[in-house]
């Protein structure tokens, strides 16, 4: 059965989305993420989508589910590198995709979880943050 | 209205989904739609044929290449025979749902595209038919 990969990277999980999601697809992704954020205490999950050219309501919702089940796990989600095109049609189709994280690129998203973790952790080793990066 | 290139699609399987939408995306570059018109043609067009696969178990979608005044756009006729809708008000209503999605599938659909029609009678089925200009307009 066709599986998307999922990278651990240090305290975070890694999934780089490079084809169109069919709906199974999609929540063998879900089941699989969440179970690996139980079983290595993942603090993070990033979600590349920069290759996706289409998210319905359907993939808007997993978005979703994953980052809320990520949440519940104490691990927070950020999603990145939505095309343009993708962001108009997600606010015309009504979707906010809220209490998702977003950020422009793999490197932006990766120094949010950071500070996130920074946050929980307290203020010892994230001096050097540009605090202008800061995406909500 | 001139009807420039016509194809029929059989929608049985969510397999069936990725397929159809390439070809929505190969029927909108071909007449030279933008990337922000495609995007929006084929994420309306995902949700009609998910709606048609989860409530009428699949049907079938006729694509065509259409000319008026002028315009050259994408039209997608969407038929099932499934079950209708009772109340198609309610239905185009955002948030509602029979189902357990987040009801956003027929009103952002209706959003996203430039021309929208929806007939149903309950017990025989449902056409929806949406067309997108070249230029979004």
């Amino acid at each position: 059965m066709e599986r998307i990969p999922i990278l651990k990277m240090g305290p975070f999980l890694l999934v780089t989305i490079q084809i169109d999601l069919y709906d199974r697809l999609a929540l063998t992704l879900e089941n699989d993420l969440i179970n690996m954020v139980s079983q290595t205490g993942a603090r993070g999950v990033l979600i590349d989508i920069s290759a996706v050219s289409i998210v319905d309501s359907f993939m808007g919702r997993i978005l979703g589910n994953i980052a809320s089940m990520s949440r519940i796990m104490d691990a927070e989600t950020v999603v990145v590198g939505m095309q343009p095109a993708v962001a108009i049609t997600l606010v015309e189709l009504g979707l906010t995709l809220q209490g998702v994280h977003t950020a422009l690129n793999v490197e932006k998203g990766m120094e949010l979880l950071n500070t996130k973790l920074g946050d929980n952790l307290g203020p010892d080793d994230e001096e050097e943050e540009d605090q202008d990066d800061r995406n909500d | 209205m001139i009807v420039m290139t016509k194809d029929t699609m059989d929608i049985a399987r969510e397999q069936d989904v990725v397929p159809f939408r390439n070809r929505v995306r190969e029927f909108s570059t071909r007449i030279g739609m933008s990337l922000v018109n495609q995007t929006k043609l084929i994420t309306a067009a995902s949700e009609l044929v998910r709606n048609m696969l989860k409530y009428a178990s699949g049907g079938k979608v006729i694509l065509e290449i259409i000319s008026q005044n002028a315009k050259t756009g994408v039209r997608l006729t969407f038929k099932d025979e499934g079950p209708g809708i009772a109340d198609i008000a309610l239905a185009m209503r955002d948030g509602y749902s029979t189902g357990r999605s987040l009801g956003l599938g027929l009103p952002g659909a209706k959003r996203l595209v430039n021309e929208f029609d929806l007939k149903s009678t309950p017990g025989e089925g449902t056409t929806v038919t949406v067309i997108h200009w070249k230029h979004g307009r």
